[in-house]
């Protein structure tokens, strides 16, 4: 991501040599519309925070299933548990390290797309 | 192990805390440049103290013991500590860094700008905060008495002076590279010792812990079932307390105050995700460490479990399979491992207490760095006595219990207060109570009275399937009831929660 653009926006609009005038002129308006608390505004936030509790929601679904699911699969199959892999029990393979990769992946999906809808975000407010 | 080694190990762990936590923050300020020059470094560095102030005596002595003592059912306990900060991540990281609050009080005060919500917050961080403590304190006597033969009281006291010294010299918590050191101790004293003890192992022709037939659950316990329901004290109703449990432990780890106030030292919302992803990993990396003695001890030391110590087969185990002088070093780097472990928790928290304490209590009478102190003081004292007086129930369970209150309180506060922008004082009140009483009262419960079969012990020794969702609900029905309270300025709020830092908005 582009790092934190340092110059404030009473500056920006002062300094006229990079970029046009216009699309600095709409950037300037859209996030005083979310500044302003306008209709407009309020839907652009709206849409971002839509977008990521979508993202937080399905990940802790895909959590929910993939780890909350084992108890219950253990329940409904009380043989697999003791299943061996490798001589261990399956329930020790995936609840002593099998679990924490899982995690892991989760995590890093969830950041990549998380991030990837501020980037959208981001873009949406200043090109439009 | 001979108590010349032990009495070593911890006086030498004792000595580097308190001379990392003083002399760092001299070197924190003239090498600061270093430290924000490299962002590569960050998220680990920041991870690595995340992970050294969070893997307490619980992670260090209990898991083993439990997993020693009850089996699969207690991998729950490490799965659930790790996992939580995938929900944290998911849910909290990014907007609790972007809402510029310290803890979670602040959070709550910023979030819906009254002062009865901060009141109510504060009591839970302290209240919170003694129940974590109290468990770290036995362990730490356990530790104590294992290592050097002092009395476990006293030991429990000496640890309680280590802590109050080590935060009165410059509060630990500061130096986010004290902490960071401390994680790579927990590692690598967990880690040495096994490779040794695994090899052993291998070479007595591996026996299966699954098959080992003795111990306190007879030939057919079920050691190896996850839901043989012993673990949980509950032989009727395995699958319930296993999702309580699930439900407490997800849930709970954003609502612990040590953990909170470690998203400010990210640089902004980004890092704090980033630095979430690497402390999965961290503690994955660590966490699949104590079901290892667990089972070893399985083979090597069930006899624990009979004498009702089983939280000491980490510490024991290599003097049983070892003998001599390797076993002597690797058990006092083991013993240096837990002391670590109990000190960097108890710091942590004690700093989070007492910061508390003093801020909204002891300040009206004392200035402030006096203020600190006194309640450093308080911050120590009162859990140090409640955990001499207080039932052994087992580090991990108390522990667990912790989790239950901070999943019953601060996990719908912050989950509702981030995301839902009706949330009003009145209904985080509300909600904070109910959720606070239930686990409570719970908790409560479990110190004093026995485990049993029966329904009603089962939901009460594991509150948190139930009194989660009674918090949640509680907070939605009264802010719907209350809506002309909504807090005037919750938009400017909200945005500065959710939009990154690359967006130029009034951030108020």
């Amino acid at each position: 991501m582009t790092p934190e653009p340092p110059p404030p926006a009473r500056v920006r609009v002062t300094s006229p040599h990079t970029g046009s005038t216009g699309v600095r002129r709409t950037r300037q308006q859209v996030t005083t519309e979310i500044d302003a608390q306008t209709e407009l505004g309020a839907v652009f936030l709206r849409s971002l925070l839509r977008a990521q509790l979508r993202l937080a929601l399905g990940v802790l679904a895909l959590l929910a299933v993939l780890v909350g699911g084992l108890p219950l699969l253990f329940h409904l199959a009380p043989g697999l548990a003791a299943t061996r892999v490798l001589g261990m029990p399956l329930a020790w393979c995936l609840l002593g390290f099998g679990v924490y990769p899982v995690l892991l992946a989760l995590g890093w999906a969830y950041i990549r797309r998380a991030e990837r809808n501020e980037r959208t975000f981001t873009e949406m407010v200043r090109e439009r | 192990m001979s108590h010349t080694a032990g009495l070593t190990a911890v006086v030498v762990v004792s000595f580097l805390t308190i001379a990392i936590g003083t002399w760092s923050l001299r070197l924190a300020r003239t090498t600061s440049d270093f430290f924000v020059a490299s962002r590569t470094v960050r998220p680990l560095l920041n991870a690595s103290a995340i992970g050294g102030e969070y893997l307490s005596a619980a992670s260090f002595l209990g898991v083993a013991g439990l997993v020693l003592a009850y089996g699969a059912e207690m991998l729950w306990y490490p799965v659930g500590w790790t996992a939580g900060y995938l929900v944290l991540m998911v849910l909290v990281a990014a907007p609790l860094r972007r809402s510029g609050a310290y803890t979670l009080p602040d959070f709550a005060q910023a979030r819906l700008e009254s002062r009865q919500v901060r009141g109510v917050t504060s009591l839970l961080v302290v209240g919170i905060g003694w129940l974590y403590l109290i468990p770290q304190f036995q362990g730490a006597g356990l530790t104590l008495r294992l290592a050097t033969g002092l009395d476990a009281r006293l030991g429990g006291l000496v640890v309680a002076v280590v802590v109050l010294a080590s935060v009165l010299a410059g509060g630990m918590r500061s130096v986010t590279f004290a902490q960071a050191f401390q994680y790579w101790l927990k590692l690598t004293a967990l880690l040495l010792p096994a490779v040794f003890l695994l090899l052993v192992w291998f070479g007595d022709g591996s026996p299966s812990p699954a098959d080992a037939a003795h111990g306190a659950l007879g030939r057919d316990g079920g050691w190896a079932d996850p839901l043989s329901g012993h673990g949980t004290g509950q032989g009727g109703h395995p699958l319930y307390a296993t999702y309580s449990l699930i439900v407490a432990t997800f849930l709970g780890t954003m609502g612990l105050p040590h953990v909170a106030v470690r998203f400010y030292t990210n640089p902004d919302g980004r890092a704090a995700r980033r630095t979430t992803l690497v402390v999965l990993g961290l503690l994955g990396l660590f966490y699949v460490l104590p079901p290892v003695y667990g089972a070893l001890g399985r083979v090597y030391a069930a006899d624990l479990v009979g004498a009702g110590r089983s939280d000491a087969v980490v510490l024991e185990l290599p003097q049983r399979m070892l003998g001599g002088t390797g076993a002597e070093l690797l058990g006092a780097l083991l013993v240096a491992g837990a002391f670590a472990a109990f000190l960097s928790t108890s710091s942590g928290l004690t700093v989070a207490v007492a910061g508390v304490v003093s801020q909204d209590l002891v300040s009206r009478w004392l200035p402030g760095v006096t203020a600190f102190r006194v309640a450093a003081v308080i911050a120590v004292a009162f859990p140090y006595a409640l955990a001499v007086l207080a039932a052994d129930v087992g580090v991990a369970t108390a522990v667990g219990l912790a989790f239950a209150v901070a999943a019953s309180t601060f996990c719908p506060l912050l989950v509702l207060g981030i995301w839902w922008s009706r949330l009003t004082d009145v209904g985080a009140i509300a909600g904070l109570l109910v959720g606070g009483a239930l686990s409570g009262a719970a908790v409560l419960w479990t110190f004093t009275a026995g485990p049993g079969d029966s329904w009603g012990s089962a939901l009460l020794s594991q509150p948190a399937a139930w009194s989660v969702p009674a918090a949640f609900l509680t907070m939605v029905v009264v802010s719907r009831l209350t809506a002309s309270r909504r807090s005037a300025h919750v938009t400017t709020f909200m945005v500065r929660l959710h939009t990154p830092e690359a967006v130029e908005l009034d951030r108020g």
